[in-house]
């Protein structure tokens, strides 16, 4: 009833391609907009926007470059931990050698060094497919990982190995460090992963996502028809790291404060790919999904039983939290393999007849 | 589909709403959340410390009806040694006044640190976290009484001396140092190097990646090809046992392999089995259930079935030390409600109090732990540490005993380097808040 | 020059220097090698029969280790803990295919291993829930597995082997010619290659889809076990063991999903060389390189054979 297309003409091409061809869409982008924008940080205390908001837009953001790659190109990585502890080790280098520097520039650049590393590690994607490539993937999780521990210039030869974020300031307003605050942080991260989300999307509705999905739907298919294989999948692994690495620097620089190499471990891109499995492969509505799901999940299950008054230790919680979300993601792959996105398809597709389904 | 959607996510929403806002409203008692691991891979670690710290609080509950009259509201925040939960729950508790955060584990105090001061609570990291951190100017927030790790690297050097009459005589000799390859293990490297340096010995370093420590073979096969006169660990969780097994199954003298205090757990002895006699760990606090105080929590807690501990797990080392960090805890409250004149203190009471912490022999005797621990009487405004002593225990195949008595940390090797990296902590990070809290007479 | 002949001299030269530590780090490597081998067979026991990339290998591993000694520690005699153990993973076996496998039949390969993950996080949920995080000391005695070591004098100095792994060793071998002979000569284990082949057409002959995936399930949970039993025994049971899993991901990917030779052939080489490896040439980058280097091995070899040493060859048509 009240999601109808009836009576929106399209006179245009452009406007029969646009991202949401739809009136009520629209409106509902901007309305989830405006919700992040504006009534989170009104509303939202502390614990929303540092330990639910931040994160999930963070998680959001490598789940979209994971997407990039292994839901439109269709190539498997388990190397996305490893890259966005690139791209969080190059921003602290650059701001600690160029402090003067606005630091927006730094984590976006560092993006830059996550995709030339991500490129090199995607050169065996042209011979290997598959779960094998994932071992390719694997072998620079774990190389980068032991890199950046090994290599003491990376943290400026800290005692405890660990980066520590330094204060940086934008026109006067703290954005890093301790002092900055949780709304400053938030709206940071809010434009970089709405911007980078759009630009995503522009991506993906012209050639090169096209290009990808080709090469992912049949490579050799693809080459046929004069896509050079090695080209497209060496620009899907860059972009896609470029995406992690910036998720990376934002992770540690406005979210963590500090980190040390465990944190860019394997678990961390275990995690990054069940986001978009369960969100949606191919989907950039599922990535935000997905990570809504892995990440929030979790911390509302945390705060159920203690809320129901149930009197139970923190470590029995934990247990149960773990068998709760074993089992949701059971049966949400039961009840929708294809992901959350797909589901919320489904749901758009009833809303459009209801309420006369026939 | 979309009915049910729907209404998962209200009730997600709602759930999320009243949480936040019920947590506002419970204010009883002071607040003192414990961030603790029972469940993860290093929860064979975390378990023993997160029920010594939990009974004893909750001791000083039920037999004193808390500190100063005012109840103590423990609560347990799970971490599974993992950062993201860990950062989740300094979020969720900073909202209800805790008096101090233990985090138990240096990943997550590296992630708190920064905030301490912004949120004006204190963090007590005993004897781990960030060793830069004991400078008190410099990070006036954090506390990791009673000594640190390169404290402790001296301490074994001060031991192996003794052993071998002198360090003098380690000249030309090779020295291993096993270590989980995280910042942790890698952190009392510069110090170890220093020594070598000025002694002539050298070293041998045999890192372990976390993914690995339930395997070790290849590490253990090159000591037996270096065959180094000693061997120094840095282990924590699973990797101690294995290490211990591994040692004994290439031959070597366990009495000879020396590991810090994170590394002497009695589930670290047993899991190396009868092989494990005669290695050697370094503590600081003391074993076996005879003390009054530990007797009470016996009394109080265990036998009434308020804590989760196993009956034959009881007073074990990592559960006297879990005791050890509460009763820190417990005596900086105590400073700090002398000092507040207040009964409920909050975060910015009780860093006076930790500020302040002074607990001679005598006073650990009042506490009902007569000989339990070194006397510590070094934290002050300036040194968040206090550099104490630590002795040495051995696994006799069935528990620990304590070897030696109590051995000085080598002030002057240490000092230095620590001056040094809390400087350069400093200025690296630039814009670091400079001390602004005043500081308070010892009482 | 003095790198390229720390790189390609240096280790031979200790190699014939010191023959005795070169024969111990090749046993060292074989013992783990035939772990992570079993750990593999896992693997590939469940994907030939479903496809499904089975990520709850590592947990199954830790789960049937505590059920052991868990069921031990409360008065069970060991052989009867062993015997209910195997109920255990009976159940367990036939509990995931009724509950997670029938109703995702068909669906592509990454949803099925997204639902292992599931299993993974309830098993961990489950086990921790029953048993507790603290670590167990696994049953060797009561399960008379022998200790200590025999010690040879050989090669011009010392070479002890544990007679636990040699026991590890034979075990393995014996699980391994067991399932081989299993898979290729009975009826199950024809109709189990029929299903790997395809399923619809296994299906069609009068092969039960559901009774296959049951068998493997939990001969996928018997190799479990005693991998359980043997990794436990080397260190300790604790949930921190679920990490090996992680190890058998290049074996498999060495040998190739679907050959039970290749788990072996794999987790020989990648055992053998991870060992080789980190003894001779860690120390030029300051060691700990055993957590990257069975990743790398694996890389190489798969740069010349992408189907991995045993696996079908591929064959794409457009």
């Amino acid at each position: 009833m009240f999601y109808r297309e009836a009576g929106q003409f399209k006179t245009s091409y452009a406007s029969d391609q646009a991202v949401f061809p739809i009136l009520q869409d629209r409106i509902g982008v901007f309305i989830i907009l405006a919700i992040a924008f504006v009534v989170i940080p009104l509303t939202g205390n502390d614990f929303i926007i540092n330990a639910v908001m931040i994160p999930f837009l963070v998680f959001s953001l490598a789940a979209i470059g994971l997407n990039l790659l292994t839901g439109y190109t269709g190539q498997l990585s388990l190397g996305t931990g490893a890259f966005m502890g690139v791209g969080a080790y190059a921003c602290y280098k650059l701001t600690t050698i160029y402090p003067g520097v606005n630091i927006i520039i730094w984590v976006i650049a560092s993006g830059f060094f996550a995709a030339a590393v991500g490129a090199v590690f995607g050169l065996p994607s042209l011979r290997i497919k598959g779960f094998y490539l994932a071992i390719a993937t694997l072998a620079a999780q774990f190389f980068l990982e032991w890199c950046f521990i090994r290599i003491p210039w990376l943290y400026n030869y800290n005692v405890s190995a660990a980066i520590e974020v330094p204060q940086r300031e934008l026109f006067g307003i703290i954005v890093t460090g301790p002092r900055a605050s949780a709304e400053t942080r938030y709206y940071i991260v809010l434009s970089i992963v709405v911007v980078m989300t759009w630009m995503a999307s522009n991506l993906m509705h012209g050639r090169i996502g096209r290009m990808w999905m080709a090469v992912r739907d049949m490579d050799i298919a693809a080459e046929l028809m004069g896509i050079r294989l090695l080209p497209t999948k060496l620009l899907a692994f860059a972009i896609s790291s470029f995406y992690c690495g910036v998720s990376g620097a934002l992770m540690v620089f406005l979210w963590y404060g500090g980190a040390e190499s465990a944190v860019f471990n394997i678990n961390q891109s275990f995690t990054i790919l069940f986001m978009i499995i369960i969100g949606g492969l191919g989907s950039l509505l599922g990535s935000f999904l997905g990570a809504a799901l892995i990440y929030i999940l979790p911390i509302i299950l945390r705060f159920v039983p203690p809320q129901l008054g149930i009197p139970l230790h923190a470590a029995t919680i934990e247990h149960i939290t773990f068998m709760t979300i074993g089992a949701l993601i059971v049966f949400f792959l039961i009840a929708e393999p294809a992901g959350l996105a797909r589901l919320w398809q489904i749901g758009k597709q009833k809303l459009r007849v209801w309420p006369f389904p026939y | 589909m979309k009915a049910r959607q729907l209404f998962v996510g209200i009730a997600c929403a709602g759930l999320v709403a009243t949480a936040v806002f019920a947590s506002k409203a419970e204010a009883q008692g002071i607040y003192v959340p414990l961030l603790t691991y029972r469940t993860g891979p290093y929860a064979n670690s975390g378990i023993p410390i997160a029920n010594g710290m939990h009974d004893y609080l909750t001791m000083l509950n039920e037999r004193d009806g808390g500190i100063g009259g005012v109840k103590l509201n423990v609560e347990e925040c799970e971490t599974g040694y993992d950062t993201k939960k860990g950062v989740e729950c300094w979020e969720s508790l900073k909202g209800k006044n805790p008096a101090v955060v233990n985090p138990y584990s240096t990943g997550i105090t590296l992630q708190i640190i920064p905030k301490a001061a912004v949120d004006k609570i204190p963090i007590l990291s005993m004897a781990y976290g960030l060793s830069a951190s004991a400078v008190g100017e410099k990070f006036p927030w954090i506390f990791n009484p009673p000594t640190t790790y390169w404290d402790g690297m001296s301490m074994i050097m001060r031991y192996i001396g003794g052993k071998e009459g002198g360090l003098d005589k380690l000249k030309g000799k090779t020295v291993g140092f096993i270590f989980l390859e995280s910042g942790y293990g890698r952190e009392p490297l510069p110090l170890l190097q220093q020594f070598a340096k000025d002694y002539g010995f050298t070293v041998k370093e045999y890192s372990v990646a976390g993914k690995e420590m339930q395997d070790q073979s290849a590490q253990w096969l090159a000591v037996r090809r270096d065959r180094p006169e000693w061997m120094i660990m840095w282990g924590w969780g699973a990797m101690n046992p294995t290490a211990i097994k591994r040692a004994a199954e290439n031959g070597f003298t366990m009495d000879r392999f020396i590991g810090i205090w994170w590394s002497g757990s009695d589930d670290d002895g047993r899991g190396g089995g009868a092989a494990a006699k005669g290695y050697l760990a370094l503590n600081i606090n003391g074993l076996g259930s005879n003390y009054p105080a530990i007797q009470d929590i016996k009394k109080y807690v265990v036998d009434k079935g308020k804590s989760q501990v196993e009956k034959d797990k009881f007073a074990e080392n990592f559960y006297n030390r879990g005791v050890y960090n509460s009763v820190l805890v417990a005596e900086a409250i105590r400073n700090a409600q002398k000092l507040s004149g207040k009964k409920v203190v909050v975060g910015e009471d009780v860093r006076r109090g930790l500020e302040t912490l002074h607990i001679t022999d005598a006073r650990w005797k009042e506490l009902g732990f007569p000989n339990f621990a070194a006397p510590i009487t070094g934290v002050n405004c300036t040194d968040h540490n206090g550099h104490g002593p630590a002795y040495m225990t051995q696994w006799d195949g069935a528990k620990w005993v304590k070897v030696s008595d109590w051995i000085h940390p080598i002030k002057e090797k240490v000092r230095p380097l620590l001056q040094e990296a809390a400087d350069e902590y400093a200025t690296k990070t630039t814009g670091w808040p400079k001390r602004t809290e005043a500081c308070d007479k010892a009482s | 020059m003095g790198i390229l002949y720390n790189i390609f001299i240096d280790p031979f030269v200790q190699m014939g220097q010191a023959p005795d530590l070169f024969v111990q780090t090749l046993w060292e490597g074989l013992v783990g090698g035939m772990l992570y081998a079993l750990i593999a067979l896992g693997f590939v026991l469940i994907f030939k029969a479903s496809g499904v990339f089975n990520f709850a290998q590592g947990i199954m591993v830790v789960f049937a280790a505590l059920t052991l000694v868990g069921l031990h520690t409360a008065g069970v005699p060991a052989f009867l803990a062993l015997g209910l153990t195997i109920a255990v993973m009976f159940a367990l076996a036939w509990t995931i295919e009724r509950v997670v496998l029938r109703p995702l039949v068909n669906q592509p390969d990454i949803i099925l291993f997204m639902a292992t993950f599931g299993i993974t996080y309830f098993l961990i949920g489950f086990g921790e829930f029953v048993f507790g995080g603290d670590p167990k000391v696994m049953i060797t005695e009561a399960l008379y597995l022998p200790k200590g070591s025999i010690t040879y004098k050989a090669f011009g100095g010392i070479v002890s082997l544990q007679r636990l792994d040699i026991v590890a060793v034979i075990v393995a071998s014996i699980m391994v010619a067991v399932l081989a002979v299993f898979f290729s000569k009975t009826r199950i284990g024809r109709a189990l290659r029929a299903v790997a082949d395809s399923h619809s057409a296994a299906l069609s002959v009068g092969i039960s889809l559901e009774q296959i995936w049951v068998i493997v399930w939990f001969a996928a949970g018997l190799v479990a076990l005693v991998t359980g039993i043997f990794w436990g025994a080397r260190s300790d049971v604790s949930f921190a063991l679920e990490v090996i899993a992680l190890k058998a991901l290049p074996v498999l990917i060495l040998g190739g999903f679907t050959s039970i030779p290749g788990a072996i052939v794999g987790g020989l080489i990648i055992g053998i060389g991870e060992k080789l490896g980190e003894f001779y040439w860690g120390p030029l980058v300051g060691s700990g390189t055993d957590a990257w280097f069975a990743y790398v091995i694996a890389l190489v070899f798969l740069l010349f054979r992408p189907q991995g040493l045993f696996g079908e060859k591929i064959i794409e048509r457009v």
